[in-house]
């Protein structure tokens, strides 16, 4: 495999957990490379797997051409950001900035100037003499990310960054990473339970599951056309529907006999064949809801429909609607604001519909992502935008 | 305030009080007032039959600039020194060695660091003399190694003090040095090794600061009382290895002189009290950016 940094065939277990197994994987000079699962999907063992704390069973790790799998992380041209930031509490600031510059006994004066640099770059040039319990946790993020920097790695490791931050300031922080990526332009190791910030932040994401790769791709790809029924329901939220293959339409477009609906007409992207059962996909966002019943349209899948709860946040409105008994989620975006109008309420009869091009079909999922079905749809939220909710942990 | 009833702020002093009364009596019977007498006692002149005269004198504390005292004085204090750094070289290892190992293994661990102090003092230290003898079992190997020449004696002299006095003390250096050991955040020593510092590194540039309550600790635990060691240099030392505290037991014992041996103490209580009172000091003043990390004391 070529790559700047690669993952090959790296494999880890802690007991009988398979916390990686046999992850393959290649990031790009200047990426800002995320890895996005569940807790326990082995994201932040592949970190510790590359910063030196952990050695894989199997497998090799890469750094611009070089094997670094027995390098003690002393020995690493990479830096890490940790989760609890683990600043040195009896050092201040600048001390703590200056660390790695210390242990590596640099002239007092580059030190120097190159703290302020870094203090500069993170902008807590004013902070420096304070001790770590007296800054905010913003502010610990900060000096964090400063001390990991001034050793100039080839790639910064973020574990789970923003996790202790409340929501407001996570956003900021979000783009302050995103600026000093920019700044810096090294390649980026992120690691993160949280679908909006790595879709906000990453070049490319890698979804993981039980130690494995589930998808890798950009954020466009991963929430457009994932691969699999996890990755749909761990990126974004959808609509699973249940169903199988009724009929071949044409070359591109299939029927497929989904309970409760009936027929409904969908892109065959895969070849599928009459018979074979199928799980569709479809986005809330890419449903209409309307109180009349749209133009007839060859394309479109339409539904009457039930209303059944109505929640409006601002910039756009969620509906739980109910099609043959079928609970179904849609976004609508709120458009122009119209006095007049007169929305559709809780408890109406409604339309939905949804073009044939927009659902996708994908294979069952095992029983342990059964969960994601339960709900559906909950407080997950795309693009980490402002709202109650808290990303798609749920 | 409309009623008798006392104002919360009162009546939690006076919890805390009722709390604090029992040690503090318990301080004052058994420490203050005997060091107090101590001190008095000092200043008195002794009688002919081992006790004490009527009158007050200074006679008494100045005879103890003598060239003798200061010799065992200096003694005493390299000593205690001596044993303390030895302690602390044994149990900051083995501190961070307990405080690392798997939870089942660290009370069995702990337990071992214990175990002496099931048996009496005085009888650990009769072992040593067992163990250190002429024909005893560390003699004959030392010597069928050819470390030791076989005619050496390995008892009544400075070396088989420190070694008993380390042997001793070592718990009390051990323990304090594991509670901060076990409270510390592994992750700083992770930081530490991602930022380019060796193993060793790591260790003296984080871990030892990230313990350093749990070293003043162990380091008053130990020493403090290697100043007054009394039986050990008894038992397994010499003349030439006496230290304060056998001096100040002879003039009680052979001299009945308790004026000379309430001076002695004193003057010895002094010198403790004095650095320790600079440790709290020094401590004080450390508060507001030490709040991570608290050991014991």
């Amino acid at each position: 495999m070529a790559g700047f940094l690669v993952f090959d065939g790296v494999s880890k277990s802690f007991g009988t957990v398979r916390a990686a197994d046999g992850v393959s994987l290649s990031i790009e000079r200047g990426e800002f490379f995320s890895l996005l699962g569940p807790s326990g999907c082995g994201k932040t063992t592949l970190l510790r797997i590359l910063a030196g704390f952990e050695r894989p069973d199997e497998g090799r790790v890469l750094l611009d051409g070089e094997d670094i799998t027995a390098l003690p992380p002393n020995r690493r041209k990479v830096n890490t950001v940790f989760q609890s930031y683990a600043l040195f509490p009896h050092l201040s600031v600048r001390e703590n900035v200056a660390f790695g510059l210390r242990v590596a006994r640099r002239p007092k004066a580059e030190i120097e100037s190159e703290v302020d640099r870094m203090l500069a770059l993170v902008q807590m040039e004013d902070q420096g003499a304070k001790r770590p319990d007296q800054l905010s946790g913003g502010q610990r993020q900060r000096v964090a990310i400063a001390r990991a920097l001034i050793n100039h790695p080839q790639v910064l490791l973020l574990d789970e960054p923003l996790a202790a931050l409340d929501l407001k300031l996570r956003q900021r922080m979000a783009i302050e990473l995103d600026r000093i990526h920019d700044e810096v332009g090294i390649t980026f190791l992120f690691v993160t339970h949280d679908q909006g910030e790595s879709m906000s932040l990453s070049d490319r994401i890698a979804v993981m599951k039980e130690g494995r790769i589930e998808q890798i791709g950009t954020p466009a790809e991963v929430y457009e056309a994932p691969r699999s029924s996890f990755v749909a329901a761990f990126i974004g939220d959808t609509n699973f529907l249940e169903g199988h293959v009724s009929e071949v339409v044409d070359g591109e477009y299939i029927r497929l006999a989904i309970t409760g609906f009936g027929d409904v007409l969908c892109f065959n992207d895969a070849q599928r064949q009459p018979g074979m059962p199928v799980y569709l996909s479809v986005r809330p966002e890419k449903i209409r809801i309307s109180r009349e019943a749209p133009p007839a349209d060859a394309r479109h899948n339409v539904f009457p429909c039930r209303v059944e709860d109505v929640v409006y946040l601002g910039t756009h409105t969620r509906f739980w609607v109910s099609v043959g008994g079928r609970r179904i989620a849609v976004f609508q975006q709120q458009g122009r604001f119209l006095l007049d109008e007169r929305p559709i309420r809780w408890n109406e009869d409604a339309w939905i519909s949804w073009h044939a091009d927009d659902g996708f079909m994908l294979e069952r999922f095992s029983e342990a992502d059964g969960a994601l079905t339960g709900t559906g749809v909950d407080d997950g939220e795309v693009g980490g935008d402002a709202d109650a909710g808290d990303g798609a942990d749920g | 305030m409309t009623s008798g009833q006392p104002a919360p702020e009162e009546r939690r002093r006076l919890n805390e009080w009722l709390l604090t009364a029992p040690s503090l009596l318990w301080l004052a019977v058994l420490v203050l007032v005997p060091t107090a007498i101590v001190f008095v006692i000092a200043f008195k002149p002794p009688d002919i039959d081992g006790g004490i005269g009527a009158g007050w004198t200074v006679a008494t504390l100045r005879s103890l600039a003598r060239s003798s005292y200061a010799r065992i004085a200096w003694r005493t204090l390299y000593l205690s020194f001596l044993t303390t750094a030895g302690c602390m070289l044994l149990a900051v290892p083995t501190g961070y060695f307990i405080a690392r190992v798997d939870r089942a293994w660290r009370q069995s661990l702990l337990l071992l660091v214990v175990i002496p102090f099931w048996t009496s003092f005085l009888i650990r230290i009769f072992a040593w003399k067992v163990l250190l003898h002429p024909d005893g079992p560390v003699k004959a190997a030392l010597a069928w190694l050819g470390l030791v020449p076989p005619n050496a004696g390995l008892l009544y002299n400075a070396g088989a003090v420190l070694l008993v006095m380390i042997y001793t003390s070592l718990p009390f250096a051990i323990l304090p040095v594991y509670a901060a050991a076990e409270k510390l955040d592994y992750t700083l020593v992770e930081a530490a090794r991602d930022l380019g510092a060796t193993p060793l590194g790591a260790f003296f540039r984080v871990f030892v600061p990230g313990i350093s309550r749990g070293l003043v600790a162990a380091t008053l635990l130990v020493f403090i009382p290697s100043l007054g060691s009394y039986i050990i240099p008894d038992l397994v030392g010499s003349p030439s290895s006496e230290m304060l505290g056998n001096v100040i037991a002879q003039r009680v014992f052979v001299e009945r002189n308790l004026p000379h041996a309430s001076a002695l103490a004193a003057v010895l209580t002094v010198a403790v009290l004095a650095p320790m009172l600079a440790v709290l000091l020094l401590r004080r003043n450390g508060e507001v950016g030490a709040a991570q990390s608290r050991g014991p004391l």
